[in-house]
C-alpha cells in the first residue's frame, strides 16, 4: 500500500506529459484550420499517397537500364549480374551485334521483381554500368505476380 | 384516456431521445479515442473515411466502422456452446444500455401546463439500480468466456470474476459516504441537493464534500469499464481476452459495450460528484450570484443550460478516461486485488467513518 502511494507522484507526471502533447498538439491543429503558418506542426505524419517523404540518394529502389546516345540498352549480356543475383531473378539472353566493339546485346534482359530482393549485387558487378537501382520509384505493387515481371522495355523506359 | 396516451406517448419520446443520444455518443467516442490517442502520441489518427470526397477529419468514421463489422462473417466456433455463446454479447449490451433509464439529463421542463422530468424513470433507488445492473454486466463478459469453450476466453472470463470481486465492494462503499451527506437514493434528489450552497459561495457538489470518496469511486469505476489500466478480461497483448471467438457485429457489441460503460461511468460521476446537471448558482428563474448580481433568463434558456451543462460535464469525463486509457500501462493480475483490497475498500472506510464524524460534529 505504501509502495503504491509511493508511485502517485509519477502517475501524476504521466497523466501531465500526455494532456501536454494532447493540449499543445491540438492548439497547432487549430492554428493550422485557421491558416496560421507556424515552424512546428500538430503531428509528424507523413500522409503517404499525397505526401511523399524524399528517398535518400544512396537508397536501392526500381531498376533501370541505361542507354547508349544511340538508344540501345549499354549491356553486353555479360551475364555477370545474372551469375550475382543470390535470387536468381534475372534472366538475360544474348545476341550477337554487328559492331565489333559491342560483339552481344541483351535480346532479352527480364527481372522478376517478384523474386527480387533488391540488395544492389548486379548493380555492383555490372562493368559497364548498364544497370542502376536509383528510381527512386518504390510504390510499383501490382495485382498480380505476372505483372512484376519486367522485360527490356519496362526496364528502360 | 388520452391522458395516459400522452403520458405513453411522453415516455416513449424520452427512451428515444435518451437512447440515439447514447448511441451516438458511443459511436463517436471510437471516434474520439482514435483523435486522442493520436494526438497524444503525435499522429494524425484516422481520416480518410469520406462520403464524395469529403473527409471533414475522419467524422464519418464510426459509420464505416459499423458497416464494416456487419458485413464481416458472423463466426460460431462447433465446438462452443451456440446458444450462450450467442446470447453473451446481448447480456452484456442490454445491462449497460438499460443503465441510462435512470440517468437525470436535466430538471423539469415545462410545456403549457405538463411538466416533463428529464429522466426516463425517476426510481426511488436509482443509485442502487444502476449499480446493480452495471455490476450485471459482468455476466456477459464471464458468459462469452465460459461459452466459447476456449482457454484463452477462459482465462479472461475468470480475469474478469477477480476484477469483480476486487473492485465491486470499494465501488458500493465509496458512495456509502455521499449516500450520508445526500440523504437520498433517489439520483434527482441527489442532483437537487447539490444545487444548495456551502458556505454561501461553494456549490454543494460531491466533490467539495466527498473527496476521498470521489478518488475511490473513481479508480473502482474505471476498473469497471475493463480498460487499459485495469483491462485484464481482455489484455489485449497476453491473452486476447474473453472475445477470442467473436466476430462482426457480436464483437463490435462487446466494443460498445466497452464505450458505452464509459459514459455511464462519466454520467455517474457527473450525477453524483459534480452536481449533474447543476449550473454554479443557477435556479429554475436565472443565476443568483454570491456577490450579489442577478440575471433572469426564460425557462427554457435555464433548461438549455442544465442539460448543456450535463453533457458537457459527461464529455470531459469521457475525455479524461481515454486520457488515462492512452496514458498507463496495464496492472498486473495481483496489483489489481492489493489495489482493490488493501488501498480502495480501507480508504473507503476511513471516508465512511469520517463522513459520520463530521456529520455529527
Amino acid at each position: 500500500m505504501i509502495k503504491a502511494l509511493g508511485y502517485f507522484i509519477e502517475i501524476i507526471r504521466g497523466i501531465l506529459i500526455t494532456t501536454r502533447h494532447f493540449v499543445v498538439n491540438l492548439f497547432f491543429h487549430i492554428l493550422k484550420v485557421l491558416g496560421i503558418k507556424t515552424k512546428r506542426k500538430g503531428a509528424v505524419t507523413i500522409q503517404y499517397p499525397e505526401q511523399k517523404k524524399e528517398v535518400a540518394s544512396r537508397h536501392r529502389s526500381l531498376h533501370r537500364l541505361m542507354t547508349r546516345k544511340d538508344g540501345k540498352p549499354r549491356c553486353v549480356a555479360c551475364m555477370l549480374c545474372v551469375t550475382v543475383c543470390p535470387s536468381e531473378c534475372i534472366y538475360v539472353e544474348a545476341a550477337e551485334d554487328p559492331d565489333l566493339e559491342i560483339q552481344k546485346y541483351p535480346a532479352k534482359f527480364i527481372i522478376d521483381l517478384g523474386r527480387c530482393c533488391f540488395c544492389g549485387f548486379c548493380v555492383e558487378a555490372c562493368p559497364e554500368d548498364a544497370i542502376r537501382m536509383d528510381t527512386g520509384n518504390v510504390d510499383f505493387a501490382e495485382y498480380s505476380q505476372q505483372d512484376l515481371i519486367y522485360d527490356l522495355d519496362k526496364l528502360i523506359g | 384516456m388520452t391522458e395516459t396516451l400522452t403520458e405513453m406517448l411522453i415516455i416513449f419520446i424520452k427512451i428515444v431521445c435518451a437512447l440515439v443520444w447514447f448511441l451516438l455518443l458511443t459511436l463517436y467516442l471510437t471516434w474520439l479515442e482514435r483523435k486522442e490517442s493520436a494526438l497524444i502520441q503525435d499522429r494524425l489518427g484516422a481520416n480518410r473515411a469520406s462520403i464524395f470526397g469529403i473527409r471533414i477529419i475522419g467524422l464519418f468514421q464510426p459509420f464505416a466502422d459499423a458497416i464494416k463489422m456487419i458485413f464481416k462473417e458472423d463466426f460460431v466456433p462447433s465446438f462452443s456452446r451456440k446458444f450462450l455463446h450467442t446470447i453473451a454479447p446481448f447480456i452484456s449490451f442490454f445491462f449497460v444500455a438499460i443503465t441510462i433509464a435512470a440517468i437525470p439529463f436535466g430538471d423539469i421542463l415545462r410545456i403549457g401546463n405538463r411538466t416533463i422530468n428529464l429522466q426516463i424513470l425517476d426510481f426511488n433507488v436509482g443509485l442502487l439500480f444502476v449499480l446493480a445492473m452495471l455490476s450485471l454486466g459482468i455476466y456477459g463478459i464471464i458468459l462469452s468466456g465460459w461459452a466459447s469453450n476456449n482457454r484463452y476466453t477462459l482465462t479472461g472470463g475468470l480475469r474478469g470474476v477477480a476484477q469483480v470481486i476486487s473492485y465491486e465492494v470499494a465501488l458500493g462503499l465509496s458512495l456509502i459516504g455521499l449516500i450520508m451527506v445526500y440523504p437520498s437514493l433517489r439520483l434527482s434528489s441527489i442532483v437537487l441537493y447539490q444545487g444548495e450552497l456551502l458556505f454561501g459561495f461553494l456549490p454543494k457538489w460531491g466533490i467539495f464534500l466527498q473527496p476521498l470518496g470521489f478518488l475511490v469511486f473513481m479508480f473502482a469505476a474505471l476498473a469497471e469499464t475493463k480498460r487499459v489500466p485495469f483491462d485484464l478480461p481482455e489484455g489485449e497483448s497476453e491473452i486476447i481476452g474473453f472475445f477470442t471467438e467473436y466476430s462482426g457485429l457480436k464483437w463490435g457489441l462487446f466494443m460498445m459495450t466497452d464505450f458505452m460503460e464509459i459514459i455511464i461511468v462519466s454520467t455517474l460521476l457527473t450525477t453524483l460528484f459534480f452536481g449533474g446537471w447543476q449550473v454554479p448558482w443557477l435556479a429554475s428563474d436565472g443565476f443568483h450570484f454570491p456577490w450579489g448580481g442577478e440575471l433572469m433568463l426564460p425557462h427554457l434558456v435555464v433548461v438549455l443550460l442544465q442539460v448543456a451543462a450535463f453533457n458537457i460535464k459527461v464529455f470531459f469525463f469521457c475525455w479524461l478516461q481515454i486520457l488515462i486509457r492512452w496514458t498507463y500501462p496495464r496492472f498486473r493480475y495481483d496489483q489489481v486485488m492489493d489495489l482493490g483490497w488493501k488501498l480502495l475498500v480501507p480508504l473507503s472506510l476511513v471516508n465512511i467513518i469520517g463522513t459520520g464524524i463530521i456529520m455529527t460534529i
